[in-house]
């Protein structure tokens, strides 16, 4: 489904150049479930933002959903590929009421019966009609986050790109969120990338993992290995045992390592 | 009584425009607790007013000359006394409301669109196209105002449609400014991307996404530039370069006032008044909006 090979990706001009993603290469099957797990500035979200066709000034060969991936996205390819961004209180327009933004992708590719599209797309991700006319900050992160992915389901993409789509949620409203993920990903049959520093969100949701630092993924495995520990890479041993948390029998190297 | 407050006030809005509304009536809840910001409510409605009933709010014409009872002070029959043609000073005030407002409306059609959709376009697409029209901003931003209206109404001739052209020209790069710098900060948030994710265009982004944030600030620069252009516009009259004789307008009577202002104090001090309000009110009209309007106060 996605087949990226030796994407770099530079931001800067000049001495000032910055390598975010410094060459890499992974495959996504159809209807897997893939995972990016890395520290903050090691490259993941960037990644993302290439597939989904933020990112001007990139290169590498990169194809998604078995085209080449565009430099200007063509809103076919928008059809195809949606992406749900990590904050939920930035990433819902703060003027616009429930409403307008899930009428957008609507009104964009003129697809008809958007009042009951709407009120579909609320219901799938469990939120009910009296939320339709609300403001953003008139709803939970929660809420906001169900919201914004009932905004990239309207479009019923093959393909749903996750960037951190719970690191801005309450711990306890995590959960809710990545249920509904999983089971939206269940009845769609679609695709998912999904970007997370946390071992244990991207364990719990994905079939296969990509370990990424400094712009590199220094480790592929797939969630058994990774459930299970063996891994070959001292980075991703550093990092689960960092998502391990403060064990008390690991003791101060880890604090400082975490 | 109340239906329509829980229609303004339920937690869960049933459509569009109940949505809209509730969002207005909160607004007007913020703006009324502002004492200032409703006395500039209060000045703008009555400029309003007068302009709109004029011939009704007059108690004489305020052309017609009676050199009988030049240079009056107030009394009963002349409220604000009397020019030196025997003109009604208060009715001349009352229609001359009508040449400002036009003005000012005039101007503010004019400039907030030309403002609006520069500043957003420059600070959306960037790049060449935001070079090109900020330089062209610095231009007429190098403009003295005053200078360049003067030099404007000189070369066109007197009159109230060359003084809005004059006043225009050099009223919208403030506004292209602060549209621009408002859509700097916007357009690398998230909801922008998500907007782009979609597949909206460009056009679309700035027109639907980045104009409605950018909205509030520059209406808010516009009622406080109000207060400004009406200043301008009576200085151009003061000057006999804005609206000509006879037309009541408030620049133009401070300037025959100027030569009886030692002994009939009354015919340049009442316009000076109005036009101390009429810019007053607007300032207060706008501090107040900011504070209804302005997210980034909330």
């Amino acid at each position: 489904m996605i087949a990226v090979r030796d994407l770099t990706v530079r931001f800067g001009l000049g001495a000032d150049v910055v390598t975010a993603v410094g060459g890499i290469g992974f495959d996504v099957r159809a209807g897997e479930s893939f995972g990016i797990v890395g520290e903050s500035g090691s490259g993941k979200s960037t990644v993302l933002r290439a597939l989904a066709g933020l990112v001007d000034d990139w290169s590498g060969a990169v194809s998604v959903a078995g085209a080449p991936l565009p430099r200007r996205p063509d809103r076919a390819f928008r059809r195809r590929v949606q992406l749900v961004l990590q904050d939920p209180y930035a990433s819902l327009h703060p003027r616009q009421t429930v409403d307008r933004i899930l009428a957008e992708p609507l009104a964009v590719h003129g697809i008809p019966d958007a009042d009951r599209r709407i009120v579909d797309a609320l219901a799938a991700v469990g939120l009910d009609a009296s939320f339709r006319f609300r403001y953003p900050h008139q709803l939970s992160g929660g809420q906001r986050q169900r919201v914004a992915v009932a905004r990239a389901l309207l479009l019923d993409p093959e393909i749903l790109l996750l960037d951190e789509p719970t690191s801005a949620l309450d711990v306890s409203v995590q959960a809710e969120v990545l249920n509904l993920l999983r089971k939206l990903r269940r009845e769609r049959r679609m695709t998912f990338v999904l970007v997370s520093h946390n071992l244990a969100v991207v364990a719990n949701m994905c079939d296969r993992v990509a370990v990424m630092t400094g712009g590199l993924i220094v480790e592929q495995l797939d969630a058994p290995r990774l459930a299970a520990g063996t891994v070959t890479h001292e980075y991703t041993s550093a990092l689960l045992r960092a998502s391990a948390g403060y064990d008390r029998s690991h003791g101060a190297h880890d604090a400082a390592m975490g | 009584m109340g239906g329509w407050r829980a229609y303004l006030t339920t937690a869960s809005p049933r459509s569009r425009r109940q949505a809209a509304l509730q969002r207005a009536w909160l607004g007007w809840l913020t703006f009324r607790t502002n004492p200032a910001a409703m006395l500039g409510l209060g000045i703008v409605s009555a400029l309003v007013l007068c302009a709109a009933a004029a011939p009704w709010l007059a108690t004489h014409s305020p052309i017609e000359q009676d050199l009988v009872r030049r240079l009056a002070p107030p009394s009963a029959e002349h409220w604000l006394g009397t020019d030196e043609l025997g003109r009604d000073i208060y009715s001349r005030i009352v229609y001359g409301a009508r040449i400002t407002l036009r003005i000012v409306a005039l101007v503010a059609v004019i400039i907030g669109p030309i403002g609006l959709a520069i500043g957003c376009l420059a600070g959306t697409l960037g790049g060449a196209v935001d070079a090109v029209l900020m330089r062209l901003t610095d231009v007429f931003l190098a403009f003295p105002r005053l200078v360049l209206a003067l030099a404007l109404t000189a070369a066109l001739g007197p009159g109230i449609e060359n003084a809005v052209i004059a006043i225009g020209l050099t009223g919208w790069p403030p506004l292209a400014r602060l549209a621009r710098a408002e859509t700097l900060t916007i357009r690398r948030s998230d909801f922008i991307a998500a907007a782009r994710v979609i597949g909206a265009s460009q056009l679309r982004i700035v027109a639907v996404h980045v104009v409605p944030l950018c909205l509030p600030s520059v209406i808010i620069r516009l009622t406080l530039d109000m207060a400004g252009v009406i200043l301008i516009a009576a200085g151009l009259g003061f000057l006999g370069l804005g609206a000509t004789p006879p037309s009541p307008e408030w620049g133009a009577m401070i300037a025959t006032g100027r030569k009886f202002v030692l002994d009939q104090w009354w015919i340049a001090a009442m316009p000076g008044l109005a036009i101390c309000a009429a810019s007053l009110g607007f300032n207060l009209l706008g501090d107040g909006l900011r504070d209804v309007l302005d997210p980034k106060l909330r």
